[in-house]
């Protein structure tokens, strides 16, 4: 029967589209809530109202977080959901959590549904361990006769079966996190939607976690499982759809799709060039181009390579050479992650001649942590900002392949390898 | 699920996720399908509410009994108005016990939209529940002072302070409990919906209730605003008066107000109607704004 039901769809979503409004929420007031309710009991038309009831008729900024998304799971199956920050990742998840609405569309599916947005979801500080397996399993979906009938499992995976009388607030935040991990792992859904969550806790954690979840793949279960971490979606989805800009850009093998979404970044804005008389600058300095550059351009930057930033700047008219060009390296968070300039790393006192000069500058391995970094450029005249060109341009620095079973990221900006000691 | 179960729904659906549905579209299957979440929620609120206190569930009894002693003093001993045929402590405890399960009920499901807003955003379940175990929860406190009631009409009936002679209008008194409930489920939702988007609906309504006990017969008895034409018209339009007034004369034997009844009733229906259409378009948008 298993075999048969293989191939059957147990999820199905049909063109959805979330719509968000942009910065309105303060722009609300209580007489339209009023009006809005007064046409509601009336019976008069309100089409925004199956967007949001609270959303005004202005036509303020909005944003489509996802647009027309449509695809079929089958029974079995392990679909990685992969993109860019802000390509509509959490939104998706959200959708399929229930957590929020579609805009238009509609997603069907067959079986029970438990998503996984957070460990410990619900837990109180006041109650025992005990009383919160209970709560966080009901809370999750699940019947209070299935969780008599794994309570005992669930304790004992969660290894803390001294402390089950204890209230929470007394535990560490590693027994709580063991012991809502223990929990979600007894869920027991024919479809399992699963965050990040991957992202935190330690490699010891995180194996667990992942073990876990290939158990649930390999016993048939279908999972939708949202990541950065290509060496995460590698291992353990069959399939991935990778979104941009709220759509699907590519439905397919993980390999295939993990590929060519690893190669595509980079990329076309990690170089920049201009022509001379249309380039950033002022009339006598032009910013023609700016680029990273890597000893293998074929490949994926990653944080085990080193690389160069390249800074193409024509001198059209400055004769006493009294230049700086200097960096700002931004990370996604918008954290300044570092600034170099000319000046301060060359030590010299050389002074730019006229015309085209090139700078570069060296970037180590195991410096840059894994994620997505912009770069502006200054342009200094006597000590002076002559002109800057800001985000001028983003590059991606990704996870090394590598073997093994750790699939946790550092944190923190800057991933040094520091010499450690045991004395 | 049973597998063979499974086999049949070859071409069923189990869950739509669709854009929020009309508002009559309340579904109480789902509901019903998370009775323990509820129980074990209504659990939760009981055993959390006096964690870490000395006298812990001591609190359901003192409560209403240092309200009732207070008003006792202030109103019935002080400034005499309260009704010269019972002992101002019996009219007081009758108004102040239902008065408090109406305010508890409303004030509590009041925010279980707002004060769970971190949960629901990580997880689903019907949204209803959460004012459903606050309701629940506030009923057994209700039941417990009901109890700690009759036990004081019982201490006065057999020290021969008060005669007391119920009626068989008594065996009614669940229906007026209900009715309360009801009522304060209603208010609670629609507000609870309604804070979702302004947190002014929070303080209108702590305020609010209790404003409105001062337009309910818990302190003044009805009998007594007669004589103030714009107090009685309050009084009278307030749909706690008949049931605060039917709980005292269910319990003492005192002709029962059944047509004003009605109008409880009828305020109750629309009262839920309404908060269950507010609540039920919100509930599910409600994430994208908080």
């Amino acid at each position: 029967m298993k075999t048969v039901q293989r191939h059957l769809p147990v999820l199905e979503a049909t063109s959805i589209s979330k719509r968000y409004q942009l910065g309105v929420t303060g722009a609300r007031t209580l007489g339209d809530e009023i009006k809005r309710t007064w046409g509601r009991l009336t019976g008069a038309p309100d089409p925004l109202a199956t967007v949001d009831l609270a959303r005004p008729r202005t036509d303020g900024k909005e944003f489509w977080a996802l647009r027309d998304i449509s695809f079929t799971l089958n029974e079995g199956e392990v679909l990685g959901i992969i993109g860019r920050n802000g390509a509509g990742k959490s939104t998706l998840l959200k959708l399929f959590s229930r957590i929020t609405t579609p805009t238009s569309g509609r997603i069907r599916l067959r079986g029970t549904m438990s998503s996984l947005l957070e460990i410990g979801t619900g837990f109180n500080p006041e109650l025992t361990g005990l009383e919160n397996i209970y709560l966080n399993a009901a809370i999750l979906g699940m019947k209070k006769a299935e969780i008599d009938r794994k309570l005992s499992d669930i304790i004992s995976f969660s290894g803390i079966e001294h402390h089950i009388d204890t209230p929470v607030k007394r535990y560490s935040s590693g027994m709580k996190v063991r012991l809502g991990f223990s929990v979600a792992a007894h869920l027991d859904p024919d479809i399992m939607v699963i965050d990040e969550v991957l992202a935190v806790g330690d490699a010891e954690f995180q194996r667990k976690c992942l073990g876990k979840m290939k158990d649930v793949s390999d016993g048939g279960r279908t999972v939708i499982f949202v990541s950065h971490n290509m060496t995460a979606i590698r291992a353990l989805c069959s399939r991935v759809i990778w979104l941009h800009a709220g759509r699907v850009h590519m439905d397919g093998p993980t390999e295939e799709v993990v590929r060519a979404y690893l190669m595509s970044h980079s990329r076309p804005e990690a170089n920049r060039r201009w022509e001379q008389d249309k380039a950033p600058g002022t009339a006598e300095l032009r910013l023609v181009g700016v680029g990273v550059e890597q000893a293998d351009p074929t490949q994926p930057l990653t944080t085990v390579d080193g690389f160069h930033f390249v800074i193409d700047l024509v001198n059209l008219g400055v004769d006493d050479g009294d230049l700086n060009v200097s960096l700002y390296v931004h990370n996604n968070e918008d954290i300044l992650a570092f600034s170099t300039s000319w000046r301060e790393g060359s030590m010299g006192n050389e002074r730019l001649e006229r015309g085209l000069r090139r700078f570069r500058c060296h970037v180590p391995p195991d410096l840059l942590n894994i994620g997505e970094y912009r770069v502006t450029v200054n342009v200094f005249r006597r000590g002076t900002l002559s002109f800057n060109l800001e985000d001028s341009i983003s590059f991606e620095v990704n996870e090394p392949k590598r073997e093994g079973n750790w699939y946790g990221r550092r944190k923190g900006v800057f991933i040094p390898r520091l010499q450690w000691a045991l004395t | 699920m049973g597998a063979g179960e499974k086999a049949q729904e070859a071409v069923h659906w189990d869950i739509e996720i669709k854009p929020t549905g009309p508002w009559w579209r309340v579904d109480f299957k789902e509901i019903w399908r998370y009775r323990d979440l509820t129980r074990l929620l209504v659990r939760r609120n009981l055993t959390t509410q006096y964690k870490q206190s000395v006298l812990g569930p001591l609190w359901l009894f003192l409560h209403p009994l240092l309200v009732t002693v207070t008003y006792t003093v202030m109103f019935g001993l002080v400034a005499r108005i309260s009704p010269k045929d019972m002992p101002p402590l019996l009219f007081y405890l009758s108004g102040i016990v239902p008065w408090t399960c109406f305010a508890g009920v409303l004030n509590r499901t009041a925010t279980s939209l707002s004060g769970n807003a971190a949960l629901f955003t990580k997880v689903y379940f019907p949204r209803l529940v959460m004012p459903l175990s606050t309701t629940f929860s506030s009923l057994f406190t209700f039941a417990m002072q009901v109890v700690l009631m009759l036990l004081i009409i019982g201490f006065y009936h057999f020290t021969g302070r008060y005669h007391w002679a119920p009626s068989m209008d008594i065996l009614a008194f669940p229906l007026v409990i209900l009715l309360i409930t009801l009522l304060g489920l209603g208010g609670g939702i629609m507000v609870a919906a309604l804070t979702a988007k302004y947190r002014d609906f929070s303080f209108v309504v702590t305020f609010g209730t209790q404003l409105l006990m001062f337009a309910s017969p818990v302190i003044v008895p009805l009998e007594m605003a007669e004589r103030q034409p714009v107090l009685y018209t309050i009084l009278r339009a307030n749909p706690m008066t008949p049931l605060i007034q039917s709980t005292r004369a269910m319990l003492f034997g005192q002709p029962v107000p059944w047509g004003d009844l009605v109008y409880s009733a009828g305020c109750t229906a629309v009262m839920l109607v309404l908060g269950l259409m507010v609540f039920q378009r919100i509930e599910r948008s409600f994430t994208d704004v908080v």
